[in-house]
């Protein structure tokens, strides 16, 4: 059987995000949309706009800033923020380091990915919000399969996959203890084709590393990664210049991009098809073992 | 596009999260990183073969037993249809998460393995998806390659399940069997040569064929209010909206309806999906719905038609499924959340206990512990508006939460 492109987005998916986040805004005292630029946090924004239409997205978007972020990223962010009038609040992993309370990583491979756990839980206690929506999926790696759309963390952040709510029909159970909060993911059960067709069909804009475009690089480990001063390289690693685009945006760290033409959201969803590698096959900050998100979830992580 | 959701059950070893690999392969749902990760990792295991089960089996604990522990939501596409699967554990212990996959589901898919027969767990997994009302039921009898495809032995499963199904009282939904093998891919997505005596259809050509109109549209009208929208500003200076997801059945424009619990009625004015003005909203929708009159109606609130207005209820029936490690106490405060409308509920009594292995109520236990699935009578202290489960799901289910420790305690279908 071969799949053939599908364009047509299915409805279902955003009226139950919808719901989602309607519950959230009933049932918890300070929510907060997790917003990293990336085209899951914006599809969530926008999700929250039609949510609450007529009325303003009744939340504020938090992003943490790692300071390794591509700067065609945070111009987007800053340009999403104007137009549709929303609150954003950035926290940088930089004063978390500066704090010394997070140690910057050393080697080829350092990245601040685990370090904005620590940012993040710290703005959580700061800013006293009971619930953080994010725009993770379940398609997008196993232990996220498992993760509930009403997702409680303890005191220090903590996933604890046992323990976890039963999530019966739709009915969210938001109840929590003082000084614990919960994650919330409303776009939980879309794949990353629904998001794009969602994308397309909403005419959202993105930012433009989505976009195929001449990029300096680097090869390692088989894969592409954006040179920046952020990133140490080799004296062998030699950079050179090609066209690229990005699947997932992170850290210019911990993403990296592949060999594309793709200058439109058609040729994105044509050629998403068609990948042979799956969407966090470009994140590198999960290939370092097989039960890396895991880990990193029980930790606190988004 | 629509969305099909299956949930599937097995028991220990019967191959379930072989088959749900089996059909994202077979969907060409694998992306090529994803599958030098399971090579890599079946060799690790000293396997000959590529283990497709170790896909799904996400969590650290679960790589290491061997098992499924909790639920798990995969996703697959056919040009045709998004599905979604809630694989779901087979142990004992873990009846409240088949449960919870199979709240969402619209097709069961139970396997069974053939050299075992009916054991204990189907019976376990036929009374959720028949408690539960799932529409569809689709037996897998599995590892047919270890019986040599044997047409007698698959007659005699499919004997005994409508045995089973024959014997027991609630209704049953609509059956269908295949056999199959999800270690070579027999009867999965294509049909099987070596299994030429069955003429039916494959498991996905069957998926792909059940049509799906959601029967919710043919039940009573019900819309919980989630929020009251009032922007008050200068654009939408009057504009007091109610925002929902229709539960089931369908409004349209000038509908007179009734709000619960002030029982004040009115007409519909607008039906807006965010800029969009519709004519009609419909189970499922999520929309912003404005009245005619302003009447009392706040987060909780239920509107409905008035021709068919849900019983205001304060003392229920219901069958329910205990989820929680404390067992149930009766006489104790818990919230009884029922949609997205929360009040304070006591049980009076647990009046009986099933066996769900038999139908059969159990003698002489009077208590809901972890698992155990009963009849039991609650009040409460405000009316909800729901319907009888069996009438209208969509508005027939609760949970139970305890006030202490904020666990969701409990899943109750109303009489």
């Amino acid at each position: 059987m071969t799949n053939k492109i599908q364009w047509e987005f299915p409805q279902a998916l955003e009226d139950e995000a919808i719901y989602i986040l309607r519950e959230t805004a009933a049932q918890f005292e300070k929510p907060a949309i997790l917003f990293s630029g990336g085209k899951d946090s914006i599809t969530l924004v926008r999700l929250a706009q039609k949510a609450f239409y007529p009325g303003k997205v009744p939340f504020p978007l938090l992003h943490i800033d790692t300071g390794h972020n591509f700067p065609e990223t945070i111009e987007f962010r800053d340009w999403l923020v104007e137009k549709l009038g929303l609150e954003l609040i950035v926290r940088n992993v930089q004063d978390s380091i500066n704090q010394g309370k997070v140690q910057e990583e050393t080697g080829k491979y350092a990245s601040r990915n685990a370090l904005q756990t620590v940012t993040l839980l710290d703005s959580i206690e700061e800013l006293k919000y009971d619930a953080c929506m994010g725009g993770a999926r379940r398609d997008e790696e196993k232990a996220r399969a498992k993760e509930r759309i009403f997702s409680v963390r303890d005191e220090f952040g903590q996933w604890n996959a046992k323990m976890q709510r039963p999530e019966l029909f739709d009915m969210l159970n938001g109840k929590i203890h003082l000084g614990e909060n919960v994650r919330v993911f409303p776009i939980s059960n879309w794949t990353e084709l629904d998001v794009w067709n969602y994308i397309r069909r909403e005419n959202l804009r993105i930012p433009s590393i989505y976009f195929s475009h001449e990029r300096e690089i680097i090869e390692r480990d088989g894969m592409y990664w954006p040179t920046s001063p952020f990133l140490n390289t080799s004296e062998d690693e030699k950079p050179f210049l090609h066209k690229v685009r990005f699947r997932t945006v992170g850290d210019m760290t911990c993403t990296a991009a592949v060999a594309s033409e793709a200058d439109k959201l058609e040729d994105i969803i044509a050629e998403i098809m068609e990948a042979k590698i799956s969407e966090r096959g470009a994140r590198i900050d999960d290939k370092r073992s097989e039960a890396a998100m895991e880990k990193r979830k029980q930790a606190g992580y988004f | 596009m629509e969305v099909l959701h299956i949930t599937t059950s097995g028991s220990v070893d019967d191959g379930k999260s072989t088959l749900i690999g089996r059909l994202l392969y077979d969907t060409q749902s694998i992306p090529q990183d994803k599958m030098d990760a399971l090579h890599a990792a079946s060799k690790r295991k000293g396997l000959d073969f590529t283990d497709l089960s170790l896909l799904t089996d996400g969590l650290v604990a679960e790589r290491e037993q061997g098992i499924t522990i909790d639920v798990a939501h995969i996703y697959f596409s056919t040009p045709n249809r998004k599905y979604i699967i809630a694989d779901t554990p087979g142990h004992i212990e873990y009846t409240r998460n088949m449960v919870t996959g199979a709240s969402t589901a619209q097709v069961s898919l139970i396997l069974i393995d053939a050299r075992k027969g009916i054991v204990e767990q189907t019976y376990r997994h036929f009374f959720i998806a028949a408690l539960l009302r799932i529409p569809y039921l689709v037996v897998c009898v599995n590892k047919m390659d270890l019986v040599e495809y044997n047409e007698a032995r698959f007659n005699q499963i499919v004997e005994d399940f409508q045995q089973m199904v024959a014997s027991a009282s609630f209704q049953a939904p609509s059956i269908k069997f295949i056999p199959i093998s999800s270690l070579y891919g027999e009867n999965v997505a294509g049909r099987s040569e070596k299994i030429g005596w069955y003429k039916g259809e494959s498991l996905l050509e069957y998926l792909e064929q059940i049509t799906f109109d959601h029967a919710d549209s043919t039940h009573p009208a019900r819309f919980p209010v989630q929020s009251v929208i009032r922007p008050m500003t200068k654009e939408f200076h009057d504009f007091r909206g109610f925002a929902g997801k229709v539960a089931s059945g369908h409004f349209n424009v000038g509908d007179e309806i009734i709000s619960l619990p002030s029982q004040q009625k009115s007409r519909i004015k607008t039906i807006q999906q965010f800029e969009t003005q519709l004519s009609i909203a419909s189970a499922r929708e999520s929309v912003v719905i404005t009245l005619e009159d302003e009447i009392d109606t706040s987060r909780g609130s239920m509107l409905s038609k008035t021709d068919n207005v849900p019983s205001l209820l304060k003392e229920i029936t219901a069958q329910v499924c205990w989820m929680d490690q404390q067992k149930l106490v009766p006489g104790k405060a818990y919230l009884l959340q029922h949609g997205i409308n929360r009040v304070k509920a006591k049980v009076q009594q647990i009046n009986h206990v099933i066996d769900v292995t038999n139908n059969k109520i159990v003698e002489d236990k009077k208590e809901l512990g972890l698992n155990d699935i009963g009849k039991i009578t609650l009040k409460t202290a405000q009316p909800i508006f729901a319907d009888s489960y069996h009438v209208n799901p969509a508005n027939g289910a609760f949970i139970l939460v305890d006030e202490f420790s904020n666990a969701t305690v409990a899943v109750g279908f109303v009489e």
